[in-house]
């Protein structure tokens, strides 16, 4: 059975850190804040309805239906194979890139279903970011990487992406490692490192969303860590939506998870419930490690 | 059970021999092997050692300076022979770098096409005619650039023959072309798919992913391809010879006629007395022209081993 959204009548649980960072942002007075917070949180910003995916034949989501919500980290757990990383990717059609792939039903990004012939899949993507897997920067200098994004789309002066890269790599939590070596090569940097400039050159194209694929599998603790404080740091801006294999990551940084086996949708609703109170069994048994 | 025991002590005998025998052939094969590597090396030095051997009469006749020294060549003047190997230098140079003006756009172009763009079907038809193109006899190229290509220059550009450096270059870089491409195409190949996923997943188009991230990525790759085309270019001697028109002067410009050094060599080698200094002379542009290309090939070399080690 699919759940979808049970969250909504759901209090925030371990949220005293992120309404404060919202209040920072709107700053109307501190009574308001909380119900503006609160009001910012039920906001959809991507529907998924009936959604089926195919590679050829084989059919790997099976009739998807999911709210995610504005400026939260959802998590994606599921074993190997569930088809968490192949949901990820239909958010931006990176699965387009695959030959003989299909799909049945909608995905809405901010009120526009993207699986419709007239979308502007280059401008798609430019709205929903995606960190992958291992860190790949290109290899050029960790200005250029950075600044690569805003570059393809049209901003040329000095000035301005000077900025953007400041602003990206200091969102990212990385300038103040890099900011005497912009010129070095961004390979030159440790694997964390990479990551986090992975994540300030799709910070630095303005995203809504940003989709990141098991981002710390390939990284050690410390600099997993450093990772999950960014993610919780720019859920206050971004929306954020993370396929993880670690369970305990999922419930350290993310709001809500989606429990996903074998292509289907089991659950979804607010971490903090899903951990300790799942509604399906299949849940409850994945995540106390019966299968897995 | 007795009988096994001693079947099986046989064949423990039996294998130690073997493996004896075993050994001595792996030995052999082993250097036989390195035997067939170690020749080429030879061979390589022994040419060189007898450029630079048939050579050294003419150096100590002429004097090394003359050979570079602004002039002509001239060996069989009467009064004054002159060897100054300056315009050949410059004729073998134009060739060279006009034929990689037309083929590494070309040949990098289509690289990018067969790599990036067409899909395996087309790249399964292309990919074998442009090897094709390889295997063309230099001759029949020549031929080509004699009758077909010299006139459509001349007509073109409004000139009284069409056999010149430009002419040269069209065909020496055809010839490049087939290197340049595969070469190049495997450069393009060998970039690693993250990059090409990370630059769309920006929201790059495909054009722009292919020309700021693919390409520059691939840039060293491309760089010894071209290289080792230029290499293939200024050595190329029969195309050259038929299509260039030979003439000694100065070259001006592109529609001029020139000489290369190995189109001189071949010119002049079945003519020359035996032994004289224009005899030994020629072995030294031959050593020159060899000094080029090793040069050239070595330099492609390095570059490609530090585009080995970036991926």
């Amino acid at each position: 059975m699919t759940i979808i959204n049970s969250h909504l009548e759901q209090k925030p649980v371990p949220e005293e850190e992120k309404v404060k960072l919202i209040s920072i942002d709107t700053a109307k007075g501190k009574q308001k804040d909380d119900l503006s917070a609160k009001n910012k949180t039920k906001e959809v910003k991507v529907k998924v309805n009936n959604f089926s995916f195919y590679y050829g034949d084989k059919q790997a989501l099976q009739n998807i239906n999911m709210e995610i919500t504005t400026n939260e980290v959802t998590a994606l757990i599921g074993p190997s194979g569930c088809g968490k990383t192949t949901f990820l990717r239909t958010i931006n059609r990176m699965n387009d890139l695959i030959p003989g792939t299909r799909v049945e039903g909608e995905v809405i990004v901010s009120g526009q279903n993207i699986y419709q012939p007239a979308v502007d899949v280059v401008e798609l993507r430019r709205k929903v970011g995606l960190v992958f897997q291992q860190p790949n920067p290109f290899p050029k200098s960790i200005y250029e990487n950075v600044a690569y994004g805003p570059k393809i789309h049209g901003k040329r002066k000095k000035e301005v992406l000077d900025e953007i890269v400041e602003e990206s790599l200091k969102q990212a939590a990385l300038w103040d490692e890099v900011k005497d070596r912009l010129k070095e090569s961004g390979l030159s940097l440790s694997g964390g490192q990479q990551q986090r400039l992975c994540i300030a050159r799709v910070l630095a194209v303005k995203p809504e969303i940003i989709l990141m694929d098991e981002p710390t599998s390939a990284l050690d603790p410390v600099a997993t860590q450093r990772i999950e404080d960014l993610i919780r740091e720019l859920s206050a801006d971004y929306t954020i939506i993370i396929v993880t294999h670690n369970m305990q990551q999922a419930a350290r940084i993310s709001d809500f998870t989606a429990f996903f086996l074998l292509g289907e949708l089991v659950e979804c609703g607010r971490t903090a419930q899903i951990f300790t109170r799942p509604g399906d069994t299949r849940t409850e048994e994945y995540i106390t490690g019966r299968f897995g | 059970m007795a009988l096994a025991g001693v079947c099986g002590a046989r064949r423990a005998c039996k294998d130690e021999r073997g493996s004896a025998m075993h050994n001595f052939k792996e030995n052999m094969i082993k250097r036989f092997f390195m035997l067939n590597g170690l020749l080429s090396i030879v061979i390589l030095l022994g040419i060189f050692y007898l450029l630079l051997s048939r050579s050294l009469p003419a150096l100590q006749e002429v004097g090394l300076k003359n050979f570079f020294a602004p002039g002509y060549w001239k060996p069989t003047a009467f009064a004054t022979p002159q060897y100054s190997m300056l315009n050949l230098i410059r004729g073998t140079f134009m060739v060279g770098a006009g034929s990689l003006l037309f083929a590494v756009p070309l040949g990098v172009a289509c690289a990018t096409y067969l790599a990036e763009v067409a899909g395996s079907r087309e790249r399964e038809v292309l990919k074998p005619i442009i090897e094709i193109l390889a295997g063309i006899p230099s001759v029949v190229l020549g031929f080509f650039g004699l009758v077909v290509l010299s006139p459509i220059i001349a007509q073109i550009f409004g000139l009284n023959s069409g056999i010149n450096a430009l002419n040269g270059s069209i065909l020496v870089g055809i010839m490049a072309l087939p290197t340049i491409v595969s070469l190049a195409e495997d450069a393009i190949s060998a970039v690693p798919q993250s990059y090409r996923h990370a630059s769309l997943a920006l929201g790059a188009t495909r054009w722009q992913t292919i020309l700021r991230v693919i390409l520059p990525a691939a840039l060293s790759g491309i760089i010894a391809a071209s290289m080792l085309g230029m290499g293939r270019a200024v050595g190329e001697t029969m195309t050259v010879l038929m299509a260039t028109g030979n003439a000694l002067a100065k070259p001006g410009s592109f529609f001029d006629s020139v000489r290369t050094l190995s189109a001189n060599i071949a010119i002049e080698m079945g003519e020359v007395p035996m032994g004289s200094i224009h005899y030994h002379s020629l072995f030294f542009v031959g050593l020159v022209l060899f000094i080029i290309t090793f040069v050239i090939n070595l330099l492609a070399d390095i570059i490609f081993q530090r585009y080995r080690e970036e991926f």
